[in-house]
């Protein structure tokens, strides 16, 4: 329990996904400019990483690891979680049409989402256990969905703010991520 | 089919710096800022950009008349990865300091959207010779805006700059002392930031 614990709180705020890692920036410099937008995707890439992290840790467990075709992880994990994500916006079409239009655009962009990926190869790397895996994704998701949540807040406001004309839009936001991303190294003390 | 070396050319050219990758397009942003913390690195994953997109770009161009439509994103999304499983084998075997140092951003290469969105945009529309031109063209500004954001990185968080071992100067006081922030997450944010901040008011870009 413990352990999960760790990993949970690792994959949210230590090595958060968009200020330490760097996966994710599409979105987080693409949708943060409305809050609603913000958590409708955090939402979206929180769910699809757990389902990913679920089949791809069973396929490499039960396909790739016996039969010693591991190098294939490149080609097969972007395959499921292509598939994954069309399934997934079929099915919620048809259960619940009022979700399916607040995730709108953004459930099929995540097919090229690096942070859907990369969730899946730092499964692989750090070898966790299935529930160890599905809690990194959680953690990822979550930590993820903060980290919008938090920008497109100041971005929202920033829009009244009389910024330098050369600094308005990308540049600026890049300057909020470095406060961020140094607010960020305080949680390094907590494992 | 004869080649004119005018369109070639300007194929080429326009990756540079009009449709700039990184600065302009803002494409390709994770691998940009995760890998730029030293020289040797920014030119490692241009390599492997470079063996990606060529490939990627001559393969779709040659096959884009018997590509239906509607499968062409499936069909180009396999192209790709396979092509990036070669290029992590080459490497692991050949350089397994630079595929230790590149880490799980040499096989994420697959999701870079300057590939996909080049083979979209570009390739599947054009013949060989300028799909060629235009991968070259793309990469050579991929590279530069690597370059020029590694180089601030790695001068001021280590305070020497060092490609491939030599050593090429060494700061006065920062030698000694280095802005370590500028090797971690935040720095990269910081240099990209300010670069872009000054292209576009210089003109280089336009402002929004």
């Amino acid at each position: 329990m413990n352990e999960l614990i760790t990993i949970f709180i690792s994959m949210a705020l230590i090595n958060n996904f968009i200020l330490v890692r760097y996966l994710g920036l599409c979105p987080f410099f693409g949708v943060s400019k409305n809050v609603g937008s913000a958590v409708s995707m955090g939402i979206a890439v929180t769910f699809v990483m757990s389902i990913a992290s679920l089949a791809t840790w069973l396929i490499n467990h039960y396909i790739l690891i016996p039969f010693d075709m591991e190098y294939m992880y490149i080609i097969i994990y972007i395959l499921v979680i292509a598939s994954l994500v069309q399934i997934i916006e079929l099915f919620i079409k048809r259960t619940n049409l009022a979700l399916y239009f607040s995730f709108g655009i953004y459930l099929p962009l995540i097919t090229t989402n690096c942070a859907v990926l990369g969730i899946t190869f730092i499964n692989m790397i750090e070898n966790y256990s299935l529930l160890g895996s599905i809690v990194s994704a959680l953690g990822a998701g979550l930590g993820f969905t903060l980290v919008l949540f938090i920008m497109s807040n100041i971005r929202e406001r920033l829009e009244l703010a009389d910024s330098p004309k050369s600094m308005r839009g990308l540049p600026i936001a890049f300057l909020i991520a470095v406060l961020l991303g140094l607010a960020f190294f305080g949680f390094g003390g907590m494992i | 089919m004869r080649v004119k070396m005018g369109k070639f050319g300007k194929e080429f050219a326009k990756g540079i710096i009009i449709s700039n990758p990184v600065f302009i397009l803002a494409l390709g942003l994770c691998p940009a800022l995760a890998v730029s913390t030293s020289i040797d690195n920014a030119l490692g994953m241009t390599l492997a950009v470079l063996i990606v997109l060529l490939g990627s770009n001559i393969i779709i161009a040659a096959i884009r008349k018997i590509v239906p439509n509607i499968m062409r994103i499936p069909i180009f999304i396999v192209i790709i990865a396979t092509l990036v499983t070669v290029v992590t084998l080459i490497f692991h075997a050949n350089f397994p300091d630079l595929y230790e140092a590149l880490g799980i951003y040499l096989p994420l290469v697959v999701v870079n959207c300057i590939i996909l969105a080049r083979a979209e945009a570009f390739a599947s529309k054009n013949p060989i010779v300028y799909s060629v031109a235009d991968a070259l063209g793309i990469t050579v500004g991929f590279m530069l805006a690597l370059l020029i954001i590694s180089f601030f990185r790695q001068m001021l968080g280590t305070g020497n700059l060092s490609v491939f071992g030599v050593n090429l100067f060494t700061l006065p006081i920062l030698g000694e002392h280095p802005m370590v922030m500028f090797i971690l997450p935040p720095g990269a944010f910081l240099v990209i930031g300010l670069l872009l901040a000054l292209f576009r008011r210089t003109g280089v870009m336009k402002s929004e």
